[in-house]
């Protein structure tokens, strides 16, 4: 699915208790909608990401069900304020059941 | 759609069973038809009928390729145990598809997000907000489409 690596870009790994750390994350996907045609008018079967998932600990922070309407390298950021220092993981799925899958170590005192 | 002789075939059938627009699907003319963003609505808010408030959804006025339109969605308001956000739906009605994106919250979540979206043509965006009460928001915002991108 992805021919490169995820980029992931928090603003902050290392925090207090109550601060906010703000995650960007970029993936490399086409997205395919379903709707083209190529060359030959044939329909271009529909091959997107349809879940991308941010998990602390094992625990869900943040989750996005993108539709084919989200534009190819899916970009999605979110904020939130961790209460454990921990392994940030992010998962990402696509129709074919393609699994991308990248870490983060973050602390919070 | 099937080309050639079978899609003249498929077009007299729907035609002659009187299917008219709906069967003839949305790329006949200028506009997209509608699509079921409103029964979407009522589905993602299990009938609940959202208010008008709290949720601000930012985008651009113009957008000159609508195949990449930055969007970002927050709600505003205290967030509470009892009430915090739990999902946001984001609908284009003049899409092919109505589903854009929906996100999902956690009571540590900062109540926002952002992406890039496709649009296929000018349109009221529509960002649904639902709460872990069941209180349900929404907001729609005006955004003009140049070139229009091919949206699911």
């Amino acid at each position: 699915m992805a021919e490169t690596k995820p980029r992931i870009r928090l603003d902050k790994n290392d925090v207090k208790r109550g601060d906010t750390i703000e995650v960007k994350t970029l993936v490399s996907h086409v997205m395919e909608t379903g709707l083209r045609h190529d060359a030959d008018g044939k329909l271009i079967p529909r091959m997107i990401i349809n879940k991308f998932t941010c998990e602390l600990n094992g625990k869900l922070v943040f989750e996005c069900d993108p539709e084919s309407a989200v534009s190819a390298n899916p970009y999605f950021q979110f904020k939130f304020k961790p209460e454990e220092s921990g392994t940030l993981k992010f998962t990402w799925i696509d129709d074919e059941g393609t699994r991308t899958e990248a870490t983060e170590t973050i602390k919070v005192s | 759609m099937p080309h050639g002789p079978n899609r003249r075939q498929a077009l007299a059938a729907a035609a002659g069973a009187g299917a008219c627009a709906a069967g003839l699907g949305v790329a006949a003319g200028p506009a997209l038809a509608v699509n079921d963003y409103a029964e979407q609505i009522i589905k993602f808010t299990g009938g609940t009928k959202p208010i008008g408030a709290r949720v601000k959804l930012d985008l651009p006025e113009l957008a000159e390729n609508g195949n990449t339109v930055s969007m970002a969605v927050k709600v505003d308001g205290p967030m509470t145990a009892a009430s915090h956000l739990e999902e946001i739906l984001v609908l284009a009605p003049n899409n092919p598809n109505a589903r854009v994106v929906r996100f999902r919250f956690s009571p540590t979540s900062v109540p926002e997000a952002a992406t890039r979206i496709r649009l296929a043509e000018s349109q009221n965006v529509i960002a649904v907000a639902k709460m872990s009460d069941g209180t349900c928001f929404f907001t729609a915002r005006e955004i003009k489409v140049t070139i229009g991108g091919c949206g699911g």
